[in-house]
């Protein structure tokens, strides 16, 4: 089926607790709406994790050429 | 469908430690998961990486690039050397002997993994190519396994509190021109005419980002422009076609390297992709980009020629609403949408023509191709927003997210971390695996076959072979690379090189009643090569 979705989440075997989704399952279709009701709470949840000082971490980023 | 793997290179940082060395910390990388793995060759802690086969200066147009006009970076036959200076300046001469250094002071730079998988130090980037598959799905399966590889090794430097901890990007540039590549790799006939391969694809591949761009904050090779854009490679691309991978990159290579029969086949070796964690935009980078080359083969692509192809590519990626048109020779002006659709229609009939998506007697994967592609392109012409796990548009809505709620310009820092820190690799800083855990981004493959996928080959090509030789008889194979795997068997006095020219040799199917009879590589490779067992030399 098309878009049909995989949403069952499993753990996956590393040290880190995945957080279990408070969500069910959605339909694509259903997901921009969802999108838009969940938004601040997913931008609280990843001032929480984002790196402190974005300016200095951004700016220390520096990568060597590669292919 | 196709056999096909992928490259991906990591943007490699360590918070704490500023300036240090690039290539050393690559090296730590997969010293760390030789000690998680505790994979060990005869030769010590590393697979040595065969060269032999390597030719990096061959051109697919039909000549050889001269070595001394070559690039250093082109040179990718020769054994990366770390500078044991450098090594010396950034972490002192007492640690290199703490850190795993042979006794000539060379530290580990190669893995051949269990999975059939390489992981080896590139120029100064961690690199985990993935096994040879035969379709998209694995393709995502074994290549999101690499990052769980990557993930292992960051855990385990971490873990140790005498190194500073190291930070993994599945990304493909630093905003400050630097641009590192993630590369798929496609298996082809050599009859197919390389000027049909350009003809073909440049149009796809100036399109094709607008369902697997992985999305950038910033314009310009050094994002000297505010804005956000499709594609984190667009802007490192200056050439349309060309051998070079780092320097004047182009939108087709000529890298003829085939690691296979020279004469039957070519490996078309793709580097305008952006690395993928969405699963839907990886699946359909390979699905898509394997159905264009059977309408290549076909002699089916459509003919459409666009007016300055590199022009166009960049034109592509700044356009976000995906109504900006490019020109083509006929004098049509089209969007990447239109031209997008043009191929699918001609995927969609060719496949029709010849059953392979046929959802019962088809091939299991063109079927799926199709109704993903279909279905993503209707969306992206919809409204972009509503194709919510392409993943520039996943990253693009998180970004507005924070531009509406703190009314952030786009040359804000913390646009800038966040662009950074969708692909951190660490699920509990990673911000895809945060919308992941969500179930914000669709899963495309089972986590459980992801992980499944670290350890275990593909069943389906010689990377069967090559992994569970590395499984079975790590310590007796000292070497190896996508044809051939070498073994030193104790009491033989000479090594025993097994060539695997032959991509679909070597399955599971023609090889596992070998590896179940056999415990010691001296009968396995006996009866693998038709011989008595070789007596020990005196």
């Amino acid at each position: 089926m098309a878009g049909q979705e995989q949403q069952q989440p499993q753990a996956r075997e590393t040290e880190t607790e995945v957080d279990v989704p408070e969500a069910p399952p959605a339909a694509p279709e259903a997901q921009a709406s969802e999108a838009t009701q969940g938004v601040d709470d997913l931008l609280d949840e990843i001032d929480g994790v984002l790196e402190s000082n974005a300016e200095e971490f951004v700016r220390a980023f520096v990568q060597k050429g590669g292919q | 469908m196709r056999v096909m793997g992928s490259e991906t290179e990591y943007g490699i940082h360590a918070p704490s430690a500023p300036g240090a060395n690039a290539t050393m910390m690559s090296a730590r990388i997969i010293q760390a998961y030789a000690t998680v793995t505790r994979q060990r060759a005869a030769g010590g802690a590393e697979t040595r990486w065969d060269y032999t086969d390597e030719e990096p200066l061959h051109d697919a147009r039909g000549w050889t690039l001269e070595r001394s006009a070559a690039d250093p970076s082109q040179l990718t036959d020769q054994p990366p050397v770390l500078d044991a200076e450098a090594v010396a300046l950034a972490y002192g001469r007492q640690e290199l002997e703490l850190d795993g250094a042979d006794e000539s002071g060379s530290l580990l730079m190669n893995m051949v993994l269990g999975n059939g998988a390489r992981l080896y130090v590139d120029h100064a980037h961690p690199e985990y190519s993935s096994p040879e598959v035969t379709n998209p799905r694995d393709a995502v399966t074994w290549d999101a396994a690499g990052d769980l590889v990557a993930l292992a090794t960051v855990r385990k430097v971490a873990a140790d509190t005498n190194l500073p901890p190291i930070n993994l990007y599945k990304n493909n540039t630093d905003n400050k021109a630097v641009s590192y590549g993630s590369h798929e790799n496609y298996l082809m006939p050599r009859s197919v005419p390389f000027g049909d391969i350009i003809r073909g694809l440049t149009p796809f591949f100036i399109s094709r980002q607008v369902v697997c761009g992985a999305g950038r904050v910033g314009l310009g090779q050094d994002s000297s422009t505010p804005g956000y854009q499709i594609s984190q490679r667009a802007d490192f691309f200056e050439a349309e076609v060309g051998l070079e991978t780092t320097i004047r990159r182009p939108i087709i290579n000529t890298r003829d390297e085939p690691h296979a029969t020279a004469d039957k086949y070519r490996r078309l070796h793709v580097i305008i992709g952006d690395a993928n964690l969405s699963q839907l935009s990886n699946f359909l980078k390979f699905g898509t980009t394997a159905m264009v080359l059977s309408l290549i083969e076909a002699g089916q692509a459509p003919r459409i020629e666009v007016h300055e192809p590199v022009h166009a590519l960049q034109a592509v990626s700044h356009d976000t609403s995906l109504t900006a048109t490019v020109r083509l020779m006929d004098g049509r002006h089209v969007t990447a949408l239109d031209l997008q659709w043009m191929y699918f229609e001609a995927a969609a009939k060719l496949a029709q023509e010849t059953g392979v998506a046929d959802a019962i007697s088809g091939d299991g994967h063109t079927h799926e191709v199709l109704e993903r592609w279909e279905s993503t392109l209707t969306a992206l012409g919809t409204d972009p927003a509503t194709a919510t796990s392409v993943e520039w548009v996943a990253k693009k809505s998180l970004l507005e997210g924070y531009r509406s709620r703190d009314g952030l310009e786009w040359d804000d820092a913390r646009l800038g971390l966040v662009d950074l820190q969708w692909s951190d690799i660490r699920p509990e800083k990673g911000l895809y695996y945060r919308l992941l855990s969500r179930n914000r981004m669709l899963r495309i493959v089972d986590d459980a076959d992801v992980t499944r996928a670290v350890s275990e080959p593909p069943v389906d090509t010689r990377a069967y072979f090559r992994g569970k030789c590395v499984s079975t008889f790590g310590k007796d194979v000292v070497g190896a690379s996508w044809d051939s795997v070498i073994f030193d068997v104790p009491g033989l006095g000479k090594l025993q090189r097994v060539p695997t020219r032959e991509p679909l040799r070597g399955t599971q199917a023609l090889t596992e009643p070998l590896f179940r009879k056999h415990q010691e590589a001296g009968p396995f490779l006996a009866e693998l090569l038709g011989r008595k067992p070789a007596a020990p030399r005196d």
